[in-house]
Order: C-alpha cells, then sequence, then structure tokens
C-alpha cells in the first residue's frame, strides 16, 4: 500500500527582485508518512516549516514557488493539481490548523456557520443534517453544551476553547490528513495538555495523519510516532522519535535536546553559538557548520550525503562517513 | 544567606476597578488580580514565580516595579517601604531594581542608538561624565557578550537574542541589585533561549544580582530558580525551594501544572490525567478556596473557607485543606 503522503525533492524558493535574488526556503525535502502516523517537523523560526506547510496545500504566497519536486497524496501528485481540483482537497482530505485561534476565525460569522462550512461545500450537507454533524463535531472536541454554543461568536469563547473550535473545522470534512502549524503556542500549560490530549484521541478515532510543526521538543516527545529535524530548508536528521531522543546522530539534533531545561535539572544548558543562517546568503559546504561544535575541514567545502544509521533512520552529516548512504532517485517532474 | 532579606512583600493587594453600569463614576466591581501575597528575595537568589495567564503574575511584577501603586500592603526593599518613598529616595529604588521584558522588540526604541539606550537610566540616575558613561555602557555590553564597538547601531540591526543582550546589559547599568524578569525568554528561539538563560546565570554569579523571574514554563522556571512560588487567581498557592518543589509538589494546582508539563523524552511516563476547565475569571472569583472547582481532591468546606499558607515541611508552604 502507497503511504499517505510521500513528498520526494521538493524544492520551495522565493524569488524577489524579479527573480534577481532567490531565497531556498525549502531545498529539497524527502519525507513520507503513514495514515494514523504523526510527524512532528521541528526547527528554529526560519527554517522553512511553514513554507513547507503551506507547500504541502499549495497555499504559498505569489513570490513563491514550488520549483522541483512532488508531493504525492493518496497516489495522486498535488503539485500538478489545478487551482480547483486544490479547493476540492483543501478543507475535505488535507486540513490544517493555524497558530493563532483568534486571527484563523471570522469574529463576523458565528461558530455554526464556520464549523459547518466544509461540510457545506464538501459533503453539501444542508439544514437539519448540517445542525446535527456540527453539533457532534463540536461534541467531539468537548465543547459544552454545543446546541447553544454553536450560535455564538468567537469572542464569546475563551483561547482554549476557540483553538478547538478551529481543530472543529480541521475535522469537518472528514481529512485523512491534518497539518498543525504551531497550535498550542499562545495556550496556557494545562489547556495545552488538554488539547493535546484531545488531538490524540481524535486520531486514535479517525486513524487521520498529523503532521505537528513545532519548535517545542517536549511536543514532540508526547505526540509524535516520527521526528524530522529541519535547518536552513533542509532535513538534517529522521527517524522514529524513540530513537532519535535516545541517541542523536546529527550534531544539530544533539544541541536542540541539550538545549531545553528539564524539570529537576541545574545543569548548564548548552547553547547553541550563532544565529540561524540567513537563507539568502547560506554558507559553503554543510549549512550547519559555522555553528557546529564537531565541524571538520571537510564540512566547509562539501555538502554530506544523506546516510542511514538505522532503519527509516536518515542523518546529513559527515560524522556518520562510512555508514550506509541512501541512494534517492528524484521522481516527478518539475513545474 | 544574609538574614535580612533584599526585598521583603507583605500583604501585596491590587485590586483594579471595573465599570460595568452606565455611569462612570460608580465602580461596580472590583478585578483581583493580586490579592494578598508574601515573598522574600534574598541577596543573589532568584524567586520564580509560575503561573496561568491571568494568575497575577505580571500585576505581581508591575506593583514590584512601582509601575502601579498598591491597593494594599508593603513593599520593604533593604529595609525601607518602597511605597512611600518620594523625590531622590524613589529615584534611588528605581535606579536599583530593573526589568526585562518578553519581547525585546517592543521594548527597545528603534529610534535610539544601542549607546543611548543603555546610557539612559545612567543619566537619569547618576552624575556620571559623558566619557564615564561610555566606559560604563562598553563594560556592561562586554559583561552580556556584545562587542563594545556594536554601541553606534540601532536595535534593528540584531537578531532577536542580541536584542535581549542589550535589554539586559540595560537592566544591569546602574547599580542594579535586582531585576524583574518578566518572562525573558518566551519569544526567543530554543538555541537562543539557552544562551540567554545561561548568560543570565552567570550574571548572577558574578555580579550577585538578584532575580525575580516570572514565566510559564515550568521546566525553565525550575532550571533558573533557587525557589519558585505558583500563583493561581491572584494568591500563592505553594512556595518552596525549586529542588523540593520539582521532587514533591503538594500543593493539587502544583501537581496539575507538572502533569501538565511536557515530556523530556518519548520514552518518560505520560499522565494521561489532567485538570478539566479553565482558569475562572479574576472578576468573579469562586468562594472559598479558588481552585475548588477545578480541584480533582475537593472537599466541603473547600468551597466556605479559604485556606492559609502554611508551612508542611521546613520552607515549604502550601494553602491547602489537605495538609
Amino acid at each position: 500500500m502507497p503511504p499517505l503522503l510521500k513528498v520526494s525533492g521538493l524544492k520551495t524558493h522565493f524569488f524577489t527582485f524579479r527573480g534577481t535574488r532567490v531565497v531556498k526556503a525549502v531545498d529539497g525535502l524527502d519525507f513520507t508518512l503513514e495514515e494514523g502516523e504523526t510527524m512532528g517537523l521541528v526547527g528554529e523560526s526560519g527554517c522553512g516549516k511553514t513554507t513547507t506547510c503551506l507547500s504541502l496545500v499549495r497555499l504559498l504566497p505569489p513570490a513563491g514557488r514550488i520549483v522541483e519536486g512532488s508531493i504525492e497524496f493518496d497516489g495522486d501528485d498535488l503539485v500538478q493539481k489545478s487551482i480547483g481540483e486544490m479547493q476540492n482537497i483543501r478543507g475535505n482530505s488535507i486540513a490544517m490548523i493555524l497558530q493563532d485561534p483568534m486571527a484563523s476565525l471570522n469574529p463576523l460569522f458565528s461558530i455554526y456557520t464556520q464549523v459547518g462550512e466544509p461540510a457545506y461545500y464538501h459533503q453539501n450537507l444542508r439544514g437539519r443534517t448540517l445542525s446535527t454533524r456540527v453539533r457532534d463535531l463540536l461534541g467531539s472536541v468537548r465543547i459544552p453544551s454545543p446546541e447553544t454554543r454553536m450560535k455564538e461568536y468567537p469572542h464569546q469563547m475563551s483561547g482554549g476553547m476557540r483553538q478547538r473550535i478551529v481543530g472543529a473545522i480541521a475535522l469537518a470534512g472528514g481529512p485523512r490528513l491534518i497539518i498543525a502549524d504551531e497550535p498550542t503556542t499562545n495556550l496556557d500549560v494545562t489547556i495545552q495538555a488538554q488539547y493535546l490530549n484531545l488531538l490524540r484521541d481524535i486520531q486514535r478515532e479517525t486513524k487521520v495523519g498529523l503532521i505537528f510543526v513545532t519548535h517545542n521538543l517536549g511536543i514532540v516527545a508526547k505526540m509524535c510516532d516520527k521526528l524530522a529535524v529541519m535547518y536552513a530548508g533542509r532535513i538534517v536528521e529522521q527517524g522514529n522519535v524513540k530513537e532519535i531522543f535516545r541517541n542523536p546522530q546529527h550534531p544539530y539534533t544533539r544541541a536542540l535536546l541539550g538545549s531545553i531545561p528539564r524539570i529537576g535539572s541545574k545543569e548548564p544548558l548548552y547553547a547553541i553559538p550563532g544565529q540561524p543562517p540567513n537563507l539568502a546568503a547560506l554558507p559553503k559546504g554543510c549549512y550547519f557548520h559555522p555553528r557546529c561544535p564537531e565541524a571538520m575541514d571537510r564540512c566547509r567545502v562539501d555538502e554530506p550525503p544523506i546516510y542511514a544509521p538505522g532503519d527509516q533512520w536518515e542523518a546529513t552529516c559527515w560524522l556518520l562517513d562510512g555508514q550506509k548512504q541512501v541512494a534517492r532517485q528524484v521522481e516527478g517532474v518539475a513545474s | 544567606m544574609t538574614t535580612q532579606p533584599l526585598l521583603e512583600v507583605k500583604g501585596l493587594k491590587k485590586y483594579f476597578p471595573v465599570n460595568e453600569g452606565m455611569l462612570p463614576w460608580k465602580t461596580s466591581n472590583w478585578v483581583r488580580a493580586v490579592d494578598g501575597i508574601d515573598f522574600r528575595i534574598f541577596e543573589g537568589e532568584t524567586l520564580g514565580v509560575i503561573g496561568e495567564s491571568g494568575c497575577g503574575k505580571t500585576t505581581t511584577a508591575k506593583l514590584v516595579l512601582l509601575q502601579e501603586p498598591p491597593t494594599e500592603g508593603e513593599i520593604n526593599f533593604n529595609g525601607t517601604d518602597a511605597t512611600k518613598l518620594k523625590g531622590s529616595d524613589l529615584k534611588t529604588y528605581r535606579g536599583s531594581v530593573q526589568v526585562v521584558f518578553q519581547d525585546p522588540f517592543s521594548s527597545l526604541s528603534p529610534r535610539m542608538r544601542i549607546r543611548d539606550i543603555i546610557a539612559e537610566p545612567l543619566e537619569i540616575h547618576t552624575e556620571l561624565s559623558r566619557s564615564a558613561i561610555d566606559d560604563r555602557v562598553g563594560e556592561v555590553m562586554r559583561l552580556v557578550g556584545l562587542q563594545p564597538d556594536m554601541a553606534t547601531l540601532f536595535p534593528h540591526e540584531f537578531s532577536g537574542g542580541q536584542r535581549q543582550r542589550i535589554a539586559i546589559a540595560r537592566s544591569l547599568a546602574t547599580e542594579t541589585r535586582l531585576i524583574v524578569l518578566d518572562e525573558p525568554v518566551s519569544g526567543l528561539d530554543v538555541s537562543i533561549r539557552a544562551q540567554i538563560i545561561n548568560l543570565l546565570e552567570e550574571l548572577q554569579a558574578e555580579l550577585g544580582v538578584s532575580y525575580l523571574f516570572i514565566g510559564h514554563d515550568l521546566a525553565t522556571v525550575a532550571h533558573m530558580s533557587h525557589r519558585i512560588a505558583v500563583m493561581y487567581l491572584g494568591k500563592i498557592v505553594e512556595l518552596a525551594e525549586s529542588q523540593e518543589l520539582c521532587e514533591n509538589p503538594q500543593h493539587p494546582y502544583t501537581r496539575a501544572l507538572f502533569a501538565a508539563a511536557l515530556p523530556a523524552s518519548p520514552d518518560e511516563e505520560q499522565e494521561d490525567e489532567t485538570i478539566a476547565g479553565e482558569v475562572p475569571s479574576a472578576l468573579n472569583i469562586p468562594p472559598g478556596c479558588r481552585f475548588n472547582p477545578r480541584c480533582p481532591y475537593v472537599m466541603r468546606h473547600c468551597s466556605e473557607d479559604e485556606p492559609e499558607l502554611k508551612e508542611v515541611s521546613p520552607n515549604h508552604f502550601v494553602s491547602c485543606f489537605l495538609y
């Protein structure tokens, strides 16, 4: 059976000043996601996490273009789809949960209108069937008394409730893939825990695939099966969450894991020196070498290939030289 | 540790008036943002304050900085009540108690050069000459890990982490004894966050400055602080040494916070139990113990009487009827 989502060689670049300057926001991504699986996409701001998400649903801003690669969803290449075909997919089989629940809900429409919209357009529900569907959806994200709540407006809800409503909208079309872009950054700790548990329960019931974009490794540890660590538009390490947390292979992954404080520990944190690189002026060789504590001469000149330290495990670093390499043939046609 | 605390807060309260009716001069209700808290900070110590939004952490910070006059209570700094200070004494207090805010993008004026930003408190609080001020600016910039020749640049030329360093340099410029850190690392990237946390710890070891560290992330606060106060709806519900609190949380709310904290690795045991509900509005605080509507161990008299902060073991204070 083919995987639910297979991204191969995806490159999304931004063109400024009439194409004289190119920002390689996403520069060659490969990953797969199976049904019912959760993948965490981790990295610092500006590493291309959000651009990856927007590429998957083809909602890039005008300056951004997918220049190469393919996004196979359920066997179909999303890069080749027309605008109309994409509209049938978005909100229907692929849904997105955005970071700020206040900005992604329209203050002028009732909860009923907004939660019902995907079902109205994609499943042609009307009248009583639609309102039953909305009530069930609100119930499934544990909104108390959905019957009265669905007639209310976003400003009458608390932050945690709004985020759950955004979750209900994402579920409304009965999606097979949900992309959640930092869904809990603005929530309090206890509300965040409630929301994450809810998402996990929903996933167990519906077998939906979940891509979790975050910079919080704690969320990844709690929620995800797979982890992909991004740096400067590329995945530097990906694989099973437990294996990577136990034995990170790439120095950047190691540094990220060392930089988070742990409860009950007073050890000084490992701080990665320097700043994330400017994507318009990337260093030669491995992109991480200026900040890498283990950089060698070779890292400054040549880009490292992708090594496979284990099954379903990939890391891009010269330190793994001598191990099995991953050969990749890029399928799909550049658009 | 010295016996005399640097800062001692006693029975501090802050109520904000709310007008709900038609008559603007009639106050119909009060938001009890901070409702009677006591704590002390010693020389060279970090007190962490943790709680969810709306629990009064930021109001506490504003009260300590005297940005807001308290409704009731005392703020004793070095033995004198700071709320009654006037004129030059008040100025001295403001010089020795400084602040670093959460967002380094809005806390630095975009029209001022770094030199002027850091020199501003020196110009106000000291009689130093221009060249002495320049020397001091260079000195604090080196302390926070910035090159002194960057002093002529503007804030937009710096990244978030560097801006936070500038804000820390500014707060250190005068002979600062206490710095109020209002979520100083929440807006920063993971790798930069570790740099700033390490910098703050190094500065404390070097200069002996005290911190009031406000945050909502348990792991960060526990890492930074010597003692931690857990706040809920304007009250301190638990106060203990950092290590003791992490190993032995007593109040049901503190336990809920630990249960909700994210695991450090996927192999860790995960608790699926989280407390239900959300923080009630500070406008209508539930009667009795403030946590009783969400508490899993609620008893009958919890909704009638309010528990006092009691010492359950040495230096470990809890306000709950379970103890």
